[in-house]
Formats: structure tokens, C-alpha cells, sequence
């Protein structure tokens, strides 16, 4: 057996709070990356995964973090936690590089993308300026940059994301690391975007001889590129194994729960199991259970949107100006008590569909026909009265609760503007009623938003919405931010208010999988405009459009048949 | 919400800790922020009791000689004229206990000596200045009535019945023998009233104008934005003369709004810009489309979130107009002359530094100098404690 690349034995960290508290981030995890190889580091938020690749970079706070006299991080055989910082950094960057989640933040805008690889090139390989150039370009050619001569003087805001992640790994990959950490170098990128960099990864692992450690909350990338698989959860680790023992015969309850959780494309359970179902064993019964979808001419129409069109217009230069369109003539009907999925990829202008909906924008052509009159045609005014039939829940859960207002506050907010309830004491009494619906505990009342994970406070704007009633529920990406368990058990609960009080849902999202398991009808969209519509059993299973062809191909589809 | 507290009661669960509380708690374990607040809350208390009358309420008694020197430089400083006229008792201005001055080389000597002997003569012997005055003075009898009507008996024989006048004071004595020490905490309570006043007037301008400006955006934003540029543009002091000049009569109020008016400018620029940055939020998106109107985001949703911000600057200012009420009133457009405050007393400095009298214009200082410092500290410490992540 050969020795391990990078060793980690009994890695311990400990965060300290305040004076009296501290948090055990890792709770002694050790795993080993062998040369050649690319492990995977799986585990939701909070499960300590970026802090044991912090560690190895020793790019730990100093304030308040403190690492376990026992534990050591053998790289090649030096303990890196006993390194001086000038050793340590001598080894980041040529020996150990890292690709970070946002590539948009992790670049500097103002110097060009030459510039910050040549950078790397100068500080680690002692390069100088024409040899430096000549390497970057070679680099951007390798990692698939059309045009490399010309796009090495670009900023950065002048390339897509998928362009900026590129040049992210070309810079870590410019010194021939021996090992390449990436902290989820997909989350912020679209499915096709994200299907071509891990490809991409892929390839220059082969190539390079190096190893990867790829970070990652989502089970289902890992499948394609990983050779070992370690699942995190709460600073521990709860499995590791080969990626085909993990995906095919996975051991222990969490890491089945994680590949369950996810909606896939192919089957439609009634309810999606989450974590608490595997630990209760009850599991495998659930999935038989299947939910029927589709709609039938006999559904009445809700709201029916004809020849939306909107323009966004920039001002350019002291007269000029320049018009995009987000939307173009994008028309549906959303039946009552079903759910209509919008997917795309971001610039799709599926969001401003459902904003303008909600009259957060103004169209710029259009009608929308909803209870019998056209809301693109009222007042603000004469709107009022029907906002409260059309709600909307957010992307963020953490941007779209106002941070200075309790919990109480914020659900009973919408019930003060629109005089629901006969005073403060029959308000307070539906909130709390509202909140066990939601799956909140009564104490919650009184608490800040800050006080919440994602998922909960995701659920306190659905008892915001609920709070009116409302015939039609815009859920705006409202998931996608969520780790999987998390999003299973807020998409149960949508289901479960849908079956309860027959609202309808426009379903935006980027995930197809977690469209198809919502939706009834799916919509696709790209550059504004609407490329295919249809039933979602069918559109999933026989695409028309090249492009929705395209997006399905990018589904992570877990373990590579 | 009633029935909410009192469940809240029966389930008893404190409160969770809201921005506030936090941020008085960080603040508490700040030690700087500690002393420099209990000095703030000291000069405050100052100048609330000099407002109700409770302390240096007889700031304006001339309670010692004119120019007595500090207690601390009883030695050091030697004020002969004035030391030799305290020693003479009750009958301080009687020309007849001071000792006879004479300048050998003064050129008029012997013109004088001949008044004196004329003054003597015609009135016998027993001179006093008050009658002595009355020769060479026609109006001696009517200001002595006034000085008697106004209650002020600095002259003469009515001298007698006054208290005695003080050698020393621990902060000195200014031109009419008025306790430097009282005077400072009076001033206190000018500077700290109009610092106060001021900076809330420029605080609530800039606020609104900036919730306006940031949050319409458009057209809207344009016309506040000209406003305020034309505003900013002008040099201060112009500004300020244009401003005294169309108010006219001259008074705290007057300089209040001098102040508040020309120093709304950077406060609505930051207000502006947090506006801006937070109308696009999804919080604020939320509240539009549960039907929040465009006030009730503004000032309901949107203030409490910046509302540390205008706080830092409530209390930036309120030190920039303190000094500016000081060089307002030292220029001469401050307060007036019968109202006393640090800047008319660095006024009044200005003539007594030439004869060597600095004790009026260190205590002025040095109080300035300290709450100054100190509350700027505070300020420091606020923002420290409402915003710990720019830490």
C-alpha cells in the first residue's frame, strides 16, 4: 500500500463562542487522501467540512480557533500544524491550492485575470514577465477559455461565472499542486455550467497526477469524480468508503438518508423521506407510496398570463440607452390546487415572471387575468386588495426576513396592513396556530429571525404567506438554498399546505429534479423566452427542445452508470 | 399584544436578546466606552442641573477682585494692583487706600499732580473718587442711580455693604471678578444644549431627506441630490454668515439652526446610501408584496435596520457642533454676549491673552477638550458595539 498524500488523524477544532462557551467544530475525524486520488468531503452545513479543509490550509482564525494538541495533518510527511506561517505559506499555492464556492468574490476585480495568475506564477515558480504570460495563457487554453490570448487581459466581470471558475483553476492549478482542495466549486453555477467543471476537474486530475479533495453539501456531484467518499455530520465523520460502497450499499442511516432525500427525476414518492424517517426506519415504505401529477381542461384556471413581456432599460453613455429583455411574451395558465414549475438557468428571466407577477415589477406588455380581471391593468391602489392573494416566498430565508423584527412581528404584520383578526390578541392567537402548522415551536414567537437555520426561518415566511391565505403561492427558488434534508422536509410541507388548503404554486427553480417532483405542468425558459411547456411527465420524459435535452443531460445523476 | 406577554410569561422565556440589548452588552464590556460614558453622563448632569438653576446659578456674581488667578498659582503668579486694592477691605475703590502710583517719566506728571491738588482743594480733604469723578464726570450721579436700579453695587460708598471679594479661585476670575469655575459649567450647559439641539435637527433632516432620496430613487433622488450638492458647495462659513444674516436676531436658537441647517449634508449622504443598499433587499421586496405601503417601508421596515447608523452619526455630530458652536460664537456669530458659553468665553480670552490672563481660556478648553475627546471615544465604542463585524 502506498503512504498517503495527506494524512489526518484525530483532527479536533474548537471554536470559542465567548468567555465561557466553546464549540467543538471537529470532534476528532481522520481520513486519509492517497496520491492520485480525489476524495470527497459530503456533508450539510454545519457539519464541519470547510473547517477541516481550513485546517489543512492553516487558514484557521487564530482568534478563537484552537486545534487539539493530539491531532496532527501529515502532508507528505510534515505535520502541517507544526509548521511556521513562512513554511506554510510557501506550501499553499505551489504544494496545496485551494478553489473557492464564489469564483465571483474570490477574484480581485480590479486587476486582469493575467494579471492574478501571472501573480501566482511570480511569487511561487520565480517566473518573470514574458515566460509568466506565456504559462497563464497556456493555462487558460487548458482550462478551456476560448480565445486565451485575448481573454487574458479581461477582468473579471467580463466572464461568466463559469468563465471566472475556470480562471480560479487555472490560478490553483498553475504551480502543479500536488493537492487541490475545492470547497464547493459548483454550488454557485448552473447545472450545465456545473456539469463542465467538474468534467473539467476531472480531467486535470487525471492529468496532473494530483489529488483532490472536493468539498461539497450535495452527495449527488460527488458520484461522477469521487474515488472515496466521506460523509460528515455535526464534526463527525459517519461513514467513509469507496463511492461505489456509499452510493450502491451505504452502511449508515445518515448517508441514506442524504441520497434519499434528494428528489430524483424518475420517481415521485408521495412524500420525500428526511433524516428523522431513516432513524425511525420507516423509510422504504414511504417511497412506495407514489403521488400522481398532471392536470386535466377540466381544472379551473387560477391566473392566466397572456404575451408577458419585460423590458429592463440601462442608461448607457449621456443619451443612449440600452433595453433588455428579461421576459419575452411568455403566456400559461396555472389551475387551481396545482403546481406550475418554472426551470431555467440564471438570466432565464424566470424570476422576473414571478415578480411581475406579484407586481414587484411593472410589465412592460401583457395582461394577467386573475378572479376575472387584468392585475396588470390596476392602480397600486386597486392592487392591494389582491396582494394578498398572490404571495411570494424568497430565495434567501436569511435576506427576506427583516432582521429588527421578532418572529411574532413579522407574521403579524401582514394580518395589521390587511385588518385580519380583530385585535393584537386574536393576531398573536392565529400566529401561534401558524406556527405549529409550519412545524415551529411556540417560543418562536418572541425570537429573532438570527436565531434561526435556514430551513426554519424558510418556514417562517410560509406562515408569513399564510397568514392571508392566499390563492397562489410564488415559491421563487425557495429551496434552493437549503442543504437536501433540509429542502425534503420544506418541500413536504408546501406539499402538505397545497393538499390542505388547495393553493396554487408557480414553482421556480433551477434544480430540475425538484421541479419535476413538484410540478403538474413545467415551463423551460432561457434568455426570457419560453422554450418548452408542457405536462412535467412528459416533458421529462420526452423533451422536445434541444435545450431542455441539454439541462437534463446535467442532472448529477450520483453514481455514473 | 396582551394575551402574547402573558403567555410569554406562563412559558417563561425571557425575551431573546435584540440588536439593542446585544449591543449594550458588547458596549458595558468595552472599558474605554465605560469611562468615556461616565464622563459624557457627568458633563451632561452638569449642564442639566446649570439648566434647572441647581449648580453655578450665581455664575454671574462677581464673587472676586477682577482677574483674580487660579488657587493653584497663588505664588507663582503675583497680582500686585490687585492684591494690594483686595487688601484694603470693604472700601476696595477708595482712591485714598491706593497707593499713590507715580510714573517718574510720564511727561504729564505734573499736570496731573496739579489736577490732584485742584481735586483736593475744592473738595476739602476728604476725597473719594466717587465725588472726584463726579467733577470730571457731568452723567457720575445718573450712573450711579442706574448702577443702584440695576442692583449692582460695584461703586463707591455703596461698596460697603458687598461681601468681601476673593484674592483666589480655583479656576480664576474673569474680567468682572466672575467665577471662572461657575462660568465654564453655565458655558457647559450652553454648548451641550446647542450641540444637542443641533444635532438632532441636522440628524432628522439628513434621515428623512436621505429615506426620500434613497428609497424613490428617480427624479426624486436628482432634486435632493442637486439640493445637496448646492448645499455643500458653498464654503461653511459663507454659509453660515448667509444663514445668521437672513435669521437676523442673534440667540441659541438662532445658532441651533445655523448648525442643524448646514449640517445635514453628510448625514443624509450616508442615509442616502444605506437606503439605496436596502430598498432592493428581499425584506424590504416582502414587505411590498405583503402589502406594506412605501412610508410604512421606509420608516417601519427599512429604519431599524440602519438605525445604528444614525445613531454613530446623532453622536458624531453632536461632538462637530459642540466645537462648531465654539468657533461660532469665538468668530462672534454664536450665542450673545449675555449668554455664556465656551466659544464666547475663548471670545473674550482673546483680549485678556495679551495681558497675560490665560485661566479663562484653559477652563473653556480643557472642559471642551474632555467631553469632546470623551464622547468621541463613546462614539468609537457605539460603533464598535452596533456593528462588531467592521471590528
Amino acid at each position: 500500500m502506498t503512504t498517503p498524500l495527506l494524512s489526518i488523524k484525530n483532527l479536533r477544532v474548537k471554536f470559542r463562542l465567548d468567555r465561557h462557551n466553546s464549540f467543538e467544530a471537529l470532534k476528532g475525524i481522520s481520513f486519509d487522501v492517497m496520491p492520485n486520488q480525489t476524495v470527497a468531503l459530503v456533508g450539510e452545513s454545519g457539519s464541519g467540512k470547510s473547517v477541516a479543509s481550513l485546517a489543512v490550509l492553516g487558514l484557521l482564525p487564530k482568534e478563537n480557533a484552537t486545534v487539539d494538541k493530539a491531532s496532527s495533518i501529515e502532508f507528505e510527511g510534515k505535520n502541517l500544524l507544526k509548521l511556521s506561517n513562512a513554511e506554510k505559506r510557501a506550501l499553499r499555492g505551489s504544494e496545496i491550492s485551494m478553489i473557492f464556492q464564489e469564483p465571483m468574490s474570490s477574484l480581485n476585480p480590479v486587476f486582469t485575470v493575467g494579471f492574478q495568475i501571472e501573480e501566482v506564477l511570480k511569487e511561487h515558480k520565480g517566473l518573470s514577465g514574458k515566460a509568466a504570460r506565456d504559462r497563464a495563457i497556456a493555462l487558460l487554453t487548458e482550462v478551456g477559455i476560448p480565445e486565451p490570448a485575448i481573454r487574458i487581459d479581461s477582468f473579471p466581470h467580463q466572464m461568466s461565472g463559469g468563465q471566472q471558475q475556470r480562471v480560479m483553476i487555472a490560478m490553483a492549478i498553475a504551480c502543479e499542486p500536488k493537492l487541490l482542495i475545492a470547497d464547493e466549486p459548483t454550488t454557485a453555477l448552473d447545472v450545465t455550467i456545473q456539469k463542465q467543471i467538474l468534467d473539467l476537474i476531472a480531467a486535470l486530475q487525471k492529468k496532473h497526477n494530483m489529488s483532490v479533495l472536493f468539498i461539497t453539501h450535495d452527495l449527488a456531484v460527488v458520484g461522477d469524480i469521487a474515488d472515496h467518499v466521506v460523509v460528515m455530520r455535526s464534526g463527525e465523520i459517519r461513514e467513509q468508503g469507496s463511492a461505489q460502497a456509499i452510493f450502491t450499499a451505504p452502511k449508515d442511516d445518515y448517508t441514506r438518508a442524504l441520497l434519499a432525500c434528494r428528489p430524483v427525476v424518475d420517481s415521485r414518492p408521495k412524500r420525500l423521506p428526511v433524516i428523522d424517517d431513516f432513524m425511525a426506519g420507516r423509510a422504504d415504505a414511504m417511497r412506495l407510496e407514489q403521488r400522481s401529477r398532471g392536470v386535466k381542461d377540466s381544472d379551473p384556471v387560477v391566473l392566466e398570463v397572456k404575451g408577458l413581456c419585460k423590458d429592463f432599460v440601462s442608461r448607457e453613455g449621456l443619451f443612449g440607452k440600452r433595453i433588455f429583455n428579461a421576459a419575452k411574451d411568455v403566456s400559461f395558465k396555472l389551475r387551481k390546487g396545482k403546481t406550475l414549475g418554472l426551470v431555467g438557468e440564471s438570466g432565464s428571466g424566470k424570476t422576473t415572471v414571478g415578480l411581475t407577477i406579484m407586481r414587484l415589477h411593472d410589465a412592460t406588455k401583457g395582461e394577467a387575468w386573475f378572479d376575472g380581471k387584468n392585475i396588470f391593468a390596476m392602480s397600486e391602489k386597486e392592487f392591494l386588495p389582491y396582494k394578498k392573494r398572490i404571495q411570494i416566498i424568497f430565495q434567501n430565508p436569511y435576506a427576506s426576513l427583516n432582521p429588527r423584527f421578532t418572529v411574532g412581528q413579522i407574521i403579524c404584520e401582514p394580518m395589521i396592513i390587511h385588518g385580519i383578526g380583530a385585535n393584537a390578541e386574536a393576531r398573536a392567537k392565529m400566529a401561534f396556530e401558524l406556527l405549529a402548522k409550519v412545524g415551529l415551536p411556540e417560543m418562536s414567537f418572541y425570537k429573532y429571525p438570527h436565531e434561526f437555520s435556514g430551513g426554519q426561518r424558510q418556514r417562517i415566511a410560509i406562515a408569513r404567506c399564510l397568514t392571508m391565505k392566499p390563492d397562489i403561492l410564488i415559491c421563487d427558488e425557495s429551496v434552493s438554498a437549503l442543504d437536501v434534508s433540509v429542502q425534503a422536509q420544506v418541500l413536504n410541507l408546501l406539499q402538505d399546505l397545497q393538499d390542505e388548503f388547495g393553493m396554487s404554486y408557480i414553482f421556480i427553480s433551477h434544480d430540475l429534479a425538484v421541479v419535476k417532483y413538484m410540478s403538474d405542468e413545467v415551463m423551460v425558459m432561457s434568455e426570457g423566452n419560453v422554450v418548452e411547456q408542457g405536462d412535467s411527465d412528459e416533458l421529462y420524459a420526452a423533451p422536445k427542445a434541444a435545450y431542455t435535452r441539454r439541462l437534463l443531460d446535467s442532472i448529477p445523476k450520483g453514481l455514473h452508470a | 399584544m396582551t394575551t402574547a406577554t402573558a403567555t410569554r410569561n406562563q412559558i417563561g422565556i425571557d425575551r431573546s436578546p435584540g440588536l439593542w440589548s446585544l449591543a449594550w452588552k458588547r458596549l458595558r464590556a468595552d472599558h474605554i466606552a465605560v469611562v468615556s460614558m461616565v464622563i459624557v453622563i457627568a458633563f451632561l448632569l452638569l449642564s442639566v442641573g446649570a439648566f434647572f438653576g441647581l449648580i453655578a446659578k450665581d455664575w454671574n456674581r462677581e464673587v472676586a477682585v477682577n482677574y483674580a488667578p487660579p488657587t493653584l498659582f497663588k505664588d507663582s503668579h503675583k497680582a500686585p494692583d490687585t492684591k494690594a486694592g483686595a487688601d484694603a477691605g470693604p472700601t476696595v475703590d477708595g482712591a485714598a487706600a491706593k497707593p499713590e502710583f507715580i510714573n517718574d517719566r510720564d511727561p504729564l506728571r505734573d499736570v496731573i499732580n496739579d489736577l490732584k491738588t485742584q481735586l483736593g482743594q475744592s473738595i476739602g480733604g476728604a476725597a473719594t473718587v466717587d465725588s472726584g469723578i463726579k467733577i470730571v464726570d457731568p452723567l457720575a450721579d445718573v450712573l450711579t442711580e442706574l448702577r443702584k436700579q440695576l442692583g449692582r453695587t460695584g461703586d463707591g460708598a455703596a461698596n460697603v455693604v458687598e461681601a468681601k471679594r476673593l484674592d483666589y479661585l480655583p479656576f480664576g476670575a474673569d474680567k468682572w471678578g466672575r467665577d471662572v469655575l461657575a462660568k465654564v459649567i453655565q458655558g457647559s450647559e450652553t454648548s451641550i444644549l446647542v450641540g444637542f439641539a443641533a444635532a438632532i435637527v441636522a440628524t432628522i433632516m439628513g434621515t428623512v431627506l436621505g429615506a426620500f432620496a434613497g428609497y424613490y430613487g428617480g427624479k426624486t433622488d436628482d432634486a435632493l441630490n442637486w439640493f445637496y450638492s448646492i448645499f455643500s458647495s458653498i464654503p461653511y462659513i459663507l454659509l453660515v454668515l448667509a444663514i445668521a444674516a437672513v435669521l437676523k436676531q442673534k440667540g441659541v436658537v438662532t445658532v441651533v439652526l445655523i448648525l442643524g441647517l448646514t449640517g445635514w449634508t453628510s448625514i443624509f449622504r450616508l442615509v442616502r446610501a444605506e437606503y439605496l443598499k436596502h430598498k432592493s433587499r428581499d425584506y424590504v421586496r416582502a414587505a411590498n408584496a405583503i402589502g406594506a405601503s412605501n412610508l410604512r417601508r421606509m420608516f417601519v421596515h427599512i429604519f431599524p435596520n440602519i438605525s445604528h447608523v444614525v445613531l454613530v452619526q446623532l453622536s458624531l455630530h453632536v461632538v462637530l457642533f459642540i466645537k462648531s458652536e465654539v468657533i461660532l460664537s469665538f468668530l462672534g456669530f454664536g450665542v450673545p454676549v449675555d449668554v455664556v458659553s465656551w466659544g464666547s468665553m475663548l471670545n473674550e480670552s482673546q483680549n485678556e491673552l495679551i495681558l497675560g490672563y490665560w485661566w479663562q481660556l484653559a477652563a473653556a478648553t480643557v472642559f471642551m477638550a474632555v467631553l469632546v475627546t470623551a464622547f468621541s471615544l463613546f462614539t468609537d465604542a457605539l460603533r464598535d458595539a452596533l456593528d462588531p463585524k467592521l471590528k
